[in-house]
């Protein structure tokens, strides 16, 4: 702990990096401005959501269509105001972990869906019935 | 190791050479600037690993969601002005969160444990609300056992309640440690670590009330 304490002050001057010498750490770059931004616009996607699903005033099948777009802009939005996502954070490196998460999660959460709904779909009638389960 | 050495020769010949010519200080602050800079990627890379832990939940909710086990469904137990106002507090709790590493990066102490506070009082808010949901749920014969549906939804949103739980003690500990140490660099960096756990925390639920709360009333 005590190394920290007197060896932080220029470690990252011999980093190269080009900070300044007050322990910036990287990864936290937001402004009032930006934070109040991203949430105004977290306000706004969440509300209208609730408000869609609270009132009915569309229909079932174009409110989910809307909700899921809404929720993937929100995500975008938390991303770049709060969590400062760019390509140019480690030098690229989180950009690039998040884009292989993001496809195995795709891969996963779709094929899973697909598989189980086809499943379920070309199962025997009855065979998923309560009562079946009671059967020898 | 290599990077000790790299240390070695780049650091005499480099800047950092004329300001302090003691060696072993050259061995200390060259890992310490390295952990630092890694230290961020390291933990993102956790973040996008527990990601996948909250897909697989997610997975399973979407595909056992629907197995009510001819028990309540969600249009029955879900309480949306109550999922709102959760909702609101996590939300509230990320603004303040990012007031807090705003005032920490202008070096005001007393204003980031200020903002810290404040989320803390939002998380478990967050977290009040939701235990008595929970309560309420199993309350009605709504529990965990109940039905495939109920088991699913109680894992995904039981593990983001427990990764908020955890949130709160580590956000307690830093209070602590800033209390007693100041904003010195390594606590900078510990609190650069739960900012990005606790708005990651809220990106997780942005999918929670969609997917399960918001499409589960639509049924």
């Amino acid at each position: 702990m005590s190394t920290h304490a007197h060896g932080d002050h220029h470690a990252h001057q011999g980093h190269g990096h080009g900070h300044d010498d007050h322990g910036h750490v990287e990864g936290a770059h937001g402004t009032f401005g930006s934070y109040m931004t991203g949430f105004v616009l977290s306000v706004i996607l969440t509300v209208i959501p609730f408000w869609l699903v609270m009132t009915g005033t569309l229909d079932n099948t174009t409110t989910t269509a809307v909700i899921l777009g809404l929720a993937v802009v929100q995500i975008l939005v938390h991303m770049v105001y709060f969590l400062h996502m760019n390509g140019r954070v480690e030098g690229g490196w989180s950009m690039l972990a998040m884009i292989f998460t993001i496809i195995v999660v795709v891969i996963m959460f779709a094929g899973s869906l697909w598989v189980m709904y086809h499943m379920n779909h070309n199962m025997m009638p009855g065979m998923t019935t309560p009562d079946m389960s009671k059967l020898p | 190791m290599t990077t000790t050495v790299e240390a070695m020769h780049g650091g005499h010949a480099g800047h950092d050479a004329p300001r302090d010519a003691t060696p072993p200080v050259f061995y200390v602050r060259d890992e310490h600037a390295h952990e630092a800079a890694s230290t961020a990627l390291g933990f993102w890379i956790y973040l996008m690993s527990d990601c996948l832990i909250f897909a697989v939940l997610f997975a399973t909710y979407g595909v056992l969601g629907t197995s009510y086990a001819a028990g309540p469904t969600p249009k029955e137990l879900f309480d949306l002005p109550l999922v709102a106002l959760n909702t609101a507090m996590l939300l509230f709790s990320s603004i303040t969160y990012g007031f807090a590493m705003l005032a920490m990066e202008k070096g005001r102490t007393a204003q980031t444990q200020g903002w810290l506070a404040v989320t803390l009082l939002f998380g478990l808010a967050f977290l009040g609300i939701e235990l008595y949901e929970f309560a309420h749920l199993i309350h009605e014969g709504a529990g965990p056992g109940r039905s495939a549906f109920l088991s699913a939804f109680f894992t995904l949103v039981g593990t983001h309640g427990l990764h908020v739980t955890f949130g709160s003690v580590w956000l307690v500990t830093l209070m602590v440690q800033v209390a007693r140490r100041g904003l010195i660099p390594a606590n900078r960096r510990r609190l650069m670590c739960l900012s990005m756990f606790w708005h990651f925390l809220d990106v997780i639920w942005i999918g929670v009330f969609t997917y399960v709360y918001l499409m589960g009333m639509l049924r």
